[in-house]
């Protein structure tokens, strides 16, 4: 069987190419379709928040992102190159599991429920990959370990296994492991979601700093308007797989033109 | 063609065989489950003169072998001047073998209902019994099918020491056939694909039945 | 109480014992052909290759299926029929090795089964090799939890010995039974290997259990 060629431009080039680019990008599971030929592209330095309601495909525009699972259709890019797709003889075909973990460095993901390696401690979390993937020696991933964990105030906890430590503290400790591989693209999948109310302000500050500080391009599927109002640059309303309304946050927040996001905005607002 | 000739010749030997199997196995499933019902909510008491009984039996049945247990309850019993006939003596040492077994599964069944039920049902002043009944075995009852399952097959497996007493079941009939023609591989491997048959076409799709009533009783879909 | 003796008891000890380590030594050798044959099937089942994991889950199904006291006495007659002979201890160990084998692959299965899917995407995401996945994220985790049923599977074979006893192996059942004949006395030697396989039994769950809560610790799970 022959691979299917696709006639995509194998590298983006120019002067002003986004660093992440989704070009009709659909996802389906059997006949569900999740992600309905979606466009989006992230500038550099950019924080755009993802809302909208559940089975909006949200979240799934993150995994697709960092490549957890296949796309059905279309091509995504990052930095320029395909990540779904790679080059063979001229043309473009399906990314092998090679390329596909050598573009997934690119990228950083911290999930809903954290995933951090139970058996291993805060500090090892955050070494394994440096070590395994980049093969850094041990010593400067754990200086880097240290920097980081320090960063998200988790340096005391560095030795503790994850199951001493609370909801937002295993987030933070997530997140400084995702740092620690110098991602180009920060993904933060609904990151405050199964936190206790009162410890979801250790998580945002985190994040706040991360955007003030680092200027790292990051997507945020959240469900906190509030957090996303303030800090992103973009806000991106989904609805049925697509994006029905996208703009400046005081745009989609004040002045929302969809009826769609004037609803769901309403109904969130007034369940808070 | 040979084959032939041997399926005419100890079919009917080792079908009466696998009849035998079977009735053994009905049998020591309906004591097992008896025994297990009762030692299992036995073992939930708090009360030392109710579990200790309980616990002492399935410590002693699960801690030793079958096939020791089956020598002891035909061998050793009658000395007590308690006789039983190979086939009684068969089914009930492989039925209170696997019923310690079950009374395991039914205390970790009953344990598994969420404890807000047991608040609820009391919260509604239902009696303990009651409580148990209509509430709590109903629902420990659809999470423990699945084990039993493979439970049940462990006991149509376990029917197969009682051929060392000389009950006439499947094994007993092939070790016969076997003594006499030599034919090891075919009477073997019969005896093999019968008790295949019996475990996975009957048991399991048995099973998997009665798990589909229970869902549907409860409202559970699975 | 009725006609035990003492004197008889003591005589026959020394034999028994003998044979408890041999018992022993059985179970161990058939323990460790299991866990490597186990792990074989456990892998072969998780590869992509339909030739190689239909025919082996099959096979597994089967093993699971049917009686080991007959998968014995296969394994037993069926090489001299074909010209191989196999004296009872490599036959026993052929025979119980491929039928806990199968038990513990499922137990491998499960514990693999048991790692969060979170934890593929998160080391996924980190771009570790599927290597490095399996060997530092998901086998740590899935000791743990088939740690259990390793445990539950070691008893079980230590007490499954006794089949041997039906192909000529001198272990504790095989002994006790010889003891019986010559003597014409059946209550003590049959008490004493129910005995003997509570003492090793109860206390080895024991340790196992409080061991697999030393593993879980020493891991930083729960």
């Amino acid at each position: 069987m022959k691979p299917t060629v696709f006639h995509y431009p194998a590298k983006l080039e120019g002067e002003d190419i986004p660093l992440v680019r989704f070009h009709e990008v659909t996802k389906r599971y059997g006949d569900l379709v999740v992600l309905d030929s979606l466009d989006l592209d992230v500038a550099e330095g950019e924080m755009v928040a993802i809302i909208g309601p559940s089975g909006s495909g949200k979240t799934t525009v993150l995994r697709m992102l960092m490549a957890l699972e296949k796309i059905n259709d279309g091509i995504i890019y990052v930095d320029g190159e395909p990540l779904t797709h790679m080059s063979r003889n001229g043309g473009l075909v399906w990314a092998d599991e090679k390329h596909l973990r050598r573009q997934r460095l690119n990228i950083g993901m911290c999930f809903q429920h954290f995933n951090l390696f139970p058996h291993m401690t805060a500090l090892e979390n955050c070494i394994e990959a440096p070590v395994q993937v980049l093969g850094m020696s041990k010593a400067d991933a754990i200086k880097r370990a240290e920097e980081l964990l320090d960063m998200v105030g988790m340096l005391e906890k560095a030795h503790e296994h994850p199951s001493r430590l609370s909801g937002g503290q295993q987030q933070r400790v997530a997140i400084a492991r995702s740092l620690a591989m110098r991602p180009k693209v920060m993904l933060f999948d609904e990151v405050t979601s199964a936190l206790d109310p009162e410890v979801i302000g250790e998580v945002t500050t985190v994040i706040r700093k991360l955007v003030h500080k680092h200027n790292l391009t990051m997507l945020m599927v959240t469900h906190q308007m509030g957090f996303a109002k303030e800090i992103s640059d973009r806000v991106c309303f989904f609805y049925d797989g697509k994006i029905e309304e996208q703009g400046p946050p005081d745009q989609i927040f004040g002045n929302p033109k969809s009826e769609r996001t004037q609803q769901f905005l309403s109904a969130v607002l007034e369940a808070n | 063609m040979e084959f032939l000739v041997f399926l005419k010749d100890h079919g009917p030997e080792l079908i009466r065989g696998s009849l035998t199997t079977i009735e053994l196995t009905m049998l020591s499933a309906a004591l097992a489950i008896i025994i297990a019902v009762i030692a299992g909510l036995m073992r939930l008491s708090t009360n030392r003169l109710v579990y200790g009984p309980a616990t002492v039996y399935v410590e002693i049945f699960r801690g030793t072998s079958l096939l020791v247990q089956i020598y002891w309850i035909f061998f050793v019993l009658p000395l007590f001047g308690l006789t039983l006939e190979k086939f009684t003596a068969g089914f009930i040492a492989v039925g209170m073998n696997l019923g310690a077994y079950g009374a395991e599964l039914v205390r970790g069944g009953i344990q598994s209902v969420p404890k807000g039920q047991w608040e609820a049902a009391t919260a509604l002043s239902m009696s303990p019994a009651i409580r148990m009944r209509r509430i709590i075995f109903p629902q420990a009852l659809l999470n423990m099918l699945p084990p039993w399952g493979n439970l049940l097959i462990e006991l149509l497996k376990g029917t197969a020491l009682v051929a060392l007493i000389s009950v006439s079941d499947l094994m007993f009939m092939a070790k016969k056939i076997n003594s006499t023609t030599y034919l090891s591989a075919q009477v073997f491997g019969i005896a093999l694909v019968l008790y295949y048959l019996m475990s996975r076409g009957l048991i399991t799709p048995f099973m998997r039945w009665l798990e589909r009533l229970m869902a549907r009783k409860v409202g559970k879909r699975l | 109480m009725f006609d035990w003796r003492w004197e008889f008891v003591w005589q026959i000890t020394p034999r028994l014992v003998e044979a408890t380590g041999r018992t022993i030594l059985a179970a161990l050798l058939g323990y460790g052909i299991a866990m490597v044959l186990g792990l074989f099937f456990a892998l072969a089942q998780r590869t992509r290759f339909k030739l190689v994991n239909k025919p082996i889950r099959e096979f597994v199904e089967f093993i699971r299926s049917t009686p080991l006291i007959l998968q014995i006495f296969f394994v037993f007659y069926v090489g001299p029929q074909f010209g191989v002979m196999l004296s009872p201890w490599p036959a026993g160990m052929i025979a119980i090795g491929l039928h806990y084998a199968s038990y513990l692959s499922e137990v491998y299965r499960g514990g693999i089964d048991s790692v969060p899917k979170g934890q593929w995407e998160a080391a996924t995401s980190l771009s570790l090799s599927p290597t490095r996945t399996y060997y530092r994220v998901i086998i740590p985790q899935a000791i743990p939890p088939a740690f259990a049923g390793m445990g539950n599977y070691l008893v079980g074979i230590f007490k499954d010995t006794p089949m041997l006893s039906v192909i000529g192996v001198a272990e504790l059942m095989h002994t006790a039974n010889s003891i019986g004949s010559e003597h014409y006395r059946f209550l003590e030697p049959y008490t004493m290997v129910g005995v003997i396989f509570l003492l090793i039994s109860l206390p080895t769950a024991a340790v196992l259990r409080k061991a697999e809560v030393k593993i879980r610790r020493k891991m930083g799970l729960r």
